[in-house]
């Protein structure tokens, strides 16, 4: 049965295909096998291979979908694969209100470091990537040399030594702690080192200062609104960037009132083997709870962090 | 360009090269700074500890230390594992989107993309559930098969973090060389097929030479990751503290030496070696690969 659907369908888009494009004559006066007849086969298998890659890439959520609308019995004793009970408001009623509320303030502290962090740090990437492209100055090969050298920093070697100058001036333990380091991204400034060589011309910099324009004008109302994509692809990466990040806010915040929603799903999740106190429910409606905000905001602007993801790799 | 221009320019890289002093340069040089102390007595904060010079004594102790280097070792055999599997992965799941119209492939593309949209440490939180023995739905589902594993065993921890790490990255990789696939022009296929070549000889004689640098680039993104791998040990430490210990991997051991035995001196002599380890497995790669080509 599943054989005849899947070269049914094969054959229906090979027709189509062949419909809209006509093979090439010289392939058929020569008598050579119309290259799309010949590939029916491999057109099957390209769609079994593509079918298995999704359902291993989907099923995890899936899974955890189903978790996430189940009491603990059920979660402990049901069938893994398949619904049993709706206790997806109890599960989130519980989330929100365990320990007064602790996930709300989790949830608050990511988009705030994530967000603000994002913001500051964008626009220092956009004017420095706007120096680094437009402007020819001494030690600009040395700032850029700084920009992709620092690529290869291990996160612990830049970490530790930030977390114990940060503590000799107080900041550990503060919003600052997670704030500051996201203003300096080297990858965002790279990323738009590449958008300004691809969006801003010679010649209109020069047109806007022979008007007699101010660099510092001609930088906020001319490349700034140019820059729009550029940026809000620095920003969409960034803020994932900070979004998922584990290991800074493990070091540099202690109190649970600053956590992030990654510290305390994994200080949910460590919970049983530390105390065995049982937040497997909460771990999953949270952690099912911290995909949605990051899975918006990756869908809405898909155009933008597709090119940023490419543009940066090949460059 | 006219001088005073030359400095307007420059300035706007002056917000950027403040903080990279600050947040780069002068970390990395502290931590060299105190790579080179050791502490006479233990426990921060006490007022009774002096710090003496002790030159290179720490990265001796961190070159001859087995718990260390043993780390690295376990990381780098297992980088040398997951990295070649996920990325062949990757490239043949990008050969076969790009096999398709652009309509089917943008379809299976976003699919293929929902892992990389899931958070790291959320993702490790999943896996390591679907692994459970309580509440994951792997370990019925291997008996349905006669298979009785266990996903916590010493034996099955690297084997379950690898299909953690591999589930999670074949998308990002895919689209990086999915892109560097659409840049190939098309009539190359058409006349190497034309010529009577088939879909396998296109693929291996035309298109993989041509992601080449798009392989290059994934495989030394993913090494550079490897070797700081800490987010899914740590997660699966959380769960079974007793396979996975706290000399895991290099970053675990750094954390726990600054954290837990608040030996901050052999930490940052640690860190150090790692950096630099990373500098040359990412040099050796980059000339081995570069090598290939010529």
């Amino acid at each position: 049965m599943a054989t005849t659907a899947a070269s049914t369908t094969s054959t229906t888009t090979t027709t189509a295909d062949s419909s809209k494009q006509p093979p090439p004559p010289t392939a058929r006066r020569l008598g050579r096998p119309d290259p799309r007849a010949r590939s029916r086969g491999g057109q099957r298998f390209v769609l079994v291979g593509l079918v298995l890659a999704s359902v291993y890439s989907l099923f995890p959520v899936y899974w955890l979908i189903i978790a996430a609308t189940k009491d603990r019995t059920g979660l402990y004793q049901s069938n893994g694969l398949w619904f049993s009970g709706w206790h997806l408001w109890d599960n989130l009623h519980q989330v929100f209100t365990y320990e007064d509320g602790i996930f709300l303030r989790w949830t608050a502290n990511s988009f705030l470091y994530a967000g603000v962090g994002s913001l500051g740090g964008t626009l220092i990437a956009l004017a420095t990537g706007y120096g680094l492209a437009r402007f020819d100055f001494p030690g600009r090969g040395a700032v850029f040399a700084a920009v992709v050298g620092s690529f290869l920093i291990p996160i612990a070697l830049l970490t530790l030594p930030l977390y114990l100058l940060f503590s000799e001036i107080g900041l550990v333990d503060t919003p600052w702690a997670m704030l500051i380091p996201c203003l300096i991204n080297p990858f965002s400034v790279y990323l738009a080192k590449v958008y300004v060589e691809a969006t801003i011309p010679f010649e209109l910099l020069e047109a806007a200062r022979i008007d007699g324009a101010g660099e510092l004008r001609i930088f906020f109302s001319i490349v700034l609104r140019m820059m729009t994509t550029g940026g809000a692809t620095v920003f969409l990466l960034a803020f994932v960037n900070t979004w998922n990040a584990f290991f800074l806010p493990l070091t540099v915040l202690r109190g649970e009132q600053n956590w992030t929603l990654n510290l305390g799903l994994y200080n949910w999740s460590g919970k049983r083997a530390e105390s065995g106190v049982d937040l497997t429910s909460l771990v999953l409606t949270g952690a099912l709870l911290s995909i949605v905000p990051m899975a918006i905001m990756m869908i809405a602007m898909r155009r933008y962090w597709r090119t940023g993801v490419t543009m940066g790799a090949l460059k | 360009m006219i001088r005073s221009l030359r400095w307007k320019g420059a300035a706007f890289t002056v917000p950027f090269q403040l903080g990279f002093v600050f947040l780069y340069l002068l970390p990395i040089g502290y931590a060299v700074y105190q790579s080179l102390y050791r502490s006479q007595s233990s426990g921060l904060g006490l007022g009774g500890t002096t710090d003496e010079f002790s030159g290179l004594d720490n990265y001796q102790q961190g070159l001859t230390d087995p718990k260390f280097m043993g780390s690295v070792l376990r990381v780098v055999l297992f980088a040398l594992v997951q990295i070649p599997v996920m990325l062949v992965i990757s490239l043949v799941l990008a050969l076969l989107l790009d096999s398709l119209t652009s309509k089917a492939a943008g379809r299976f593309r976003i699919m293929l993309l929902v892992p990389y949209m899931i958070p790291g440490v959320v993702a490790a939180i999943v896996w390591i559930n679907l692994y459970s023995p309580d509440v994951g739905p792997l370990t019925p589902l291997g008996q349905l098969f006669g298979l009785d594993w266990n996903f916590f065993a010493p034996s099955m921890v690297w084997p379950s973090i690898g299909n953690l790490l591999t589930w999670h990255g074949i998308g990002y990789n895919m689209v990086i060389i999915y892109a560097a696939l659409q840049g190939v022009p098309r009539e190359l296929f058409e006349a190497a097929r034309l010529d009577g070549a088939t879909e396998w000889r296109v693929a291996t004689s035309i298109k993989i030479p041509f992601v080449r640098g798009a392989l290059v680039l994934t495989g030394m993104l993913s090494i550079i990751q490897m070797l700081q791998i800490f987010n899914e040990p740590a997660l699966f430490r959380n769960i079974t503290p007793q396979t996975v210990d706290d000399s895991f991997t290099p970053i675990m051991i750094i954390y726990n030496q600054a954290f837990n035995a608040g030996n901050y001196h052999y930490a940052a002599a640690l860190s150090v070696l790692l950096a630099l380890i990373l500098g040359v497995a990412s040099f050796l790669f980059y000339r081995l690969t570069s090598k290939e080509t010529d």
